[in-house]
């Protein structure tokens, strides 16, 4: 009999995951992924003003900060058929690209870095060594022996302090932990950086929308009026700043963060055969280049199955390609709970039926999560930067092609180890990468037009609802720096009747759907090997290789506690 | 083991660290600006924080998005980041602690017994009470059965953001969940509330930094915020105020008046209504604030404010006008009582710059 472990909460992500796992001679044979946390957010959103709801959703996340709000405002605008000025569109994309840069770097060092970094094997580096193989893979000038030494010393002293904080009851010494004591310190050196760093990429979301996290956004375009002339508008000042703001985060995603991807990734090319997955992926599309009504985007969409790449299909939203199902969810369908629903027509009916609290297991032949499971025709999806970058190569994009390449052939590893937790979190650095170079793209357009005299931000025309039709059914999308996420609203008389998110991790972390088939974080986690089934560490790294962010929710009360059909929704959303 | 006596002061960690006790002096001075205090106060905290050794904090984790922890590391001084994060001990975090699932939970409670009535519990996310709080688990347990067992052996309670602090956006009608703000489920423990959707970064490091320096908690108002940084309306500290004073207002986004900076009043700024410290501090180290980028405050520190009217209409009852009041004078009473307000004030001021103009 397999023993089930849990791993309840797994730590460094966005919300509350808990994966149960059965391990049998050393490996993982079953696993199954569960949320154990709702809000019911697009319950709450219902009957409000279209206009204030993406305010309202940007709060599904506070890690992936302007994801959800962008998509919502993509939603409301494909509605009621608003086009918003290029600029508008130029600064979304400027704020993406900042987004992708900052959650990606966060990602990386912050929340999968200590999965392959032994901190306190970096006590007995030698910083001369260090500084070495630093200046080895990288022109990123601090790289001196002397700086390797006083960050040493740092840790040095926080380790005999007695109190190890965050770094507390750590996998450290773990059989696992692979790398030499050098690329140890120098990773600890850049994890504290790019804590550093991380404040200031941000900061292009401050000068556009006020605030970080959660910047403003506005349906119809930006907020931030252009104004060369005052104070308050966006002004030579204020462009000149994001500039510098996204030049000084290209330096560092290309002379610190891809070097270290590559680095620490040669130490652990046998996890390019593990947590490989069914092998099918999913990708929206991202940065349009002629507007989000355009045809053309930097992130192309499309969809791989069985990791075939010769073939790619196209997504549509508004047909029944896409189901959510919650026979495994706690919720009910009014009409049976083994059929599937497009989101359009989707509801939330919260029904929790498991395990009461304290308890030790989920009862996992009954539902077992608070997330919902989408289906593509029927079919389990990856998403996320691997999927992305795996549309992207697959449609023949040229710098898609060259970037992959270039990795495989510096980590000597054929094109399969990309479908893995090795690829998968490769894949997130080159999507940093690109975000960055593209970032720049879009911020000298966007100066370029103001050159040009275009000045427009906002198109107020359809703010009017008395301008509405009556009835309005819309679709927004984001590639989000986590994967494909979409919303659907139904506006009716001026207010939301429906709105339904579709998050990245609702595909990636969802349970088993009526056929029995398992989402991506169940399916990957098989045959995973498992040095010590008391530390989870092999379980956290394929996890983590997602960027788990599971705030989600769903389910409909009314406010005498009764259950409602017919509205609603769910999200997931995780870190 | 006296643990307690083998933690290190501030002073003597960040000498190790490196800095100079100069660099140490500037922190402190910082801090106190930060907090609304004297110049004399900065040797105080400086007094302090040398003499204070290392405090140890569990974060707990509810019903949350995150934001506030990732406002939390945007803050923006350089020492800031190495104190907080090195030098107040975060035993418990979920979301940058390196262990995971038994191991994260057992430092949580090593630290819970070690540390007992010395530890300073923080929380992000409000507390679902509905189905017998079966809406949010962790380690198998219900928030609430969580937060009790941390809160008992706290020293003192941070409430952080609105979620904490009020409920925020799950507890907007119909509260599906029945979200529940932390201090509606503890009353025994010295408790502040830290509104805000996220609070600022240097707000957030900022009370840190007076309860490890002084060991208690910041001076608070009457609805338990920190006075320093929750006492003044944006409004009152806002560059757009003398607009709004002459009667000048943004009628649409990006119109002309859009481009010139006035006031957005008018496309719904509740900035008049709302008490917090985006108009002096600004966020991610002064770069801006909603209103300096365009877009009106929406209140989001202010309790309610998701059923506080659609965004975008403006504030039809809002406190008084023209004089610097702080919150605990005004009172939540003259929110909904002065109902002339700013419609009656502005019209007047714009007849007033109108007959200023035909004068000239």
């Amino acid at each position: 009999m397999a023993e089930r472990i849990v791993v309840d909460p797994v730590t460094r992500i966005e919300g509350h995951l808990r994966i149960e796992a059965e391990v049998k001679d050393g490996k993982i044979v079953d696993a199954w992924s569960s949320s154990t946390m709702v809000r019911g957010l697009e319950n709450v959103v219902k009957g409000r003003d279209p206009r204030d709801v993406w305010a309202f959703v940007q709060r599904t996340c506070g890690v992936c900060t302007t994801a959800h709000a962008l998509t919502s405002v993509r939603a409301v605008e494909d509605a009621l058929r608003i086009v918003i000025p290029p600029n508008a569109d130029l600064v979304r994309n400027i704020m993406a690209a900042a987004l992708y840069m900052h959650d990606h770097v966060v990602h990386f060092y912050h929340l999968h870095a200590l999965d392959w970094v032994d901190v306190v094997s970096a006590l007995k580096a030698d910083p001369n060594q260090t500084s070495k193989l630093a200046q080895s893979i990288s022109s990123w000038p601090k790289s001196s022996p002397g700086y390797f030494s006083d960050i040493q010393k740092r840790l040095t002293r926080f380790v005999e302090s007695g109190q190890l904080g965050i770094f507390a009851n750590g996998y450290w010494g773990h059989p696992q932990m692979k790398l030499p004591p050098e690329a140890n310190l120098m990773a600890v050196a850049h994890y504290l950086e790019a804590l550093e760093w991380q404040k200031e990429i941000v900061k292009v979301h401050t000068i556009f929308g006020g605030k970080n996290p959660h910047p403003n956004y506005l349906v119809g375009g930006m907020a931030c009026a252009i104004s060369e002339d005052h104070i308050g508008g966006l002004n030579a000042e204020r462009l000149a700043y994001v500039g510098r703001l996204l030049e000084e985060g290209k330096q560092f995603v290309e002379q610190v963060y891809v070097p270290d991807l590559l680095a620490i990734a040669s130490f652990y090319k046998d996890w390019g055969a593990i947590g490989k997955g069914f092998g099918n992926y999913m990708s929206y599309g991202e940065f349009p280049v002629n507007g989000y009504n355009g045809k053309e985007f930097k992130y192309q969409q499309g969809v791989i199955l069985n990791r075939d790449l010769s073939k790619v299909y196209d997504v549509n939203h508004r047909n029944e390609d896409i189901q959510e199902f919650i026979n495994n969810s706690w919720y009910n369908y009014s009409d049976g709970d083994d059929k599937g629903k497009h989101p359009w027509k989707g509801e939330t009916n919260i029904k929790y039926s498991g395990p009461k609290p304290p308890y030790k297991h989920l009862n996992i032949n009954e539902k077992y999560s608070f997330i919902k499971t989408p289906r593509w025709r029927g079919k389990p999806m990856e998403v996320g930067p691997l999927a992305r970058i795996l549309v992207n190569y697959a449609r023949g994009d040229k710098e898609t092609q060259e970037q992959v390449n270039a990795v495989l052939s510096y980590l000597d590893v054929p094109i399969d180890a990309m479908f893995s937790t090795l690829g998968r979190t490769a894949a997130r650095a080159l999507c940093a990468k690109q975000a960055a170079g593209w970032g720049i793209e879009f911020y000298n357009r966007l100066m370029e037009n103001i050159k040009n005299g275009d000045t427009r931000m906002a198109s107020s025309e359809m703010r009017d609802p008395d301008k509405w039709p009556k009835e309005a059914k819309g679709v927004g999308f984001m590639e989000a720096p986590r994967g494909a996420l979409a919303h659907w609203i139904v506006i009716k008389d001026k207010k939301v009747a429906n709105y339904q998110q579709v998050v990245p991790s609702t595909w990636n972390a969802s349970p088993r759907d009526p056929k029995g088939q398992r989402s991506a974080y169940e399916s990957t986690l098989l045959d995973t090997p498992v040095a010590d089934e008391k530390l989870p560490l092999e379980i956290i790294r394929t996890i983590h290789s997602f960027d788990p962010c599971i705030a989600c929710s769903v389910h409909l009360y009314d406010e005498h506690g009764k259950h409602i059909t017919g509205v609603n929704t769910v999200s997931v959303c995780t870190v | 083991m006296a643990v307690t006596s083998k933690r290190e002061t501030y002073l003597e960690s960040i000498l190790k660290m490196g800095y100079t006790r100069r660099d140490f002096m500037k922190f402190a001075t910082y801090m106190a600006a930060y907090m609304g205090l004297e110049n004399s106060a900065v040797g105080q905290i400086a007094h302090a924080l040398e003499k204070t050794p290392r405090l140890p904090v569990i974060w707990e984790h509810y019903q949350e998005c995150t934001c506030c922890s990732e406002s939390f590391i945007r803050s923006d001084h350089p020492i800031v980041a190495d104190i907080i994060l090195d030098k107040i001990s975060l035993d418990y975090t979920e979301t940058l602690m390196a262990a995971a699932g038994e191991q994260a939970e057992a430092a949580k409670h090593d630290t819970m017994k070690k540390y007992h009535g010395e530890y300073i519990l923080c929380v992000e996310g409000s507390i679902p009470l509905g189905d017998d709080g079966n809406y949010c688990c962790i380690a198998g347990k219900t928030a609430i059965e969580q937060f009790k067992e941390a809160a008992e052996g706290a020293k003192a309670i941070i409430a952080w953001g609105s979620c904490a602090s009020n409920g925020c956006v799950q507890s907007a009608k119909p509260n599906p969940t029945d979200a529940t703000p932390i201090h509606k489920l503890v009353s025994d423990k010295p408790l502040i509330r830290v509104p805000g959707c996220p609070p600022i970064g240097e707000v957030m490091a900022g009370v840190i930094v007076h309860v490890v320096a002084f060991g208690r908690l910041p001076e608070l108002d009457g609805a338990k915020r920190p006075k320093a940084f929750y006492a003044k309306r944006v409004h009152d500290s806002c560059y757009r105020r003398a607009y709004y004073d002459a009667g000048l207002f943004v009628e649409s986004f990006d119109d002309e008046n859009a481009k010139k900076g006035y006031c957005l009043y008018k496309v719904g700024c509740k900035g008049p209504m709302t008490y917090n410290a985006c108009g002096t501090i600004k966020w991610n180290n002064g770069v801006s604030f909603p209103i300096q980028s365009g877009h009106g405050c929406f209140g989001c520190s202010e309790d309610n404010f998701w059923d506080n009217g659609p965004i975008y209409e403006r504030l039809t009852a809002v406190p008084g006008f023209g004089i610097e009041h702080t919150a605990d004078s005004i009172g939540k009473a003259v929110t909904g009582a002065i109902a002339v307000g700013i419609g009656a004030h502005a019209i007047a001021s714009t007849i007033k710059s109108k007959l200023k103009k035909s004068e000239n």
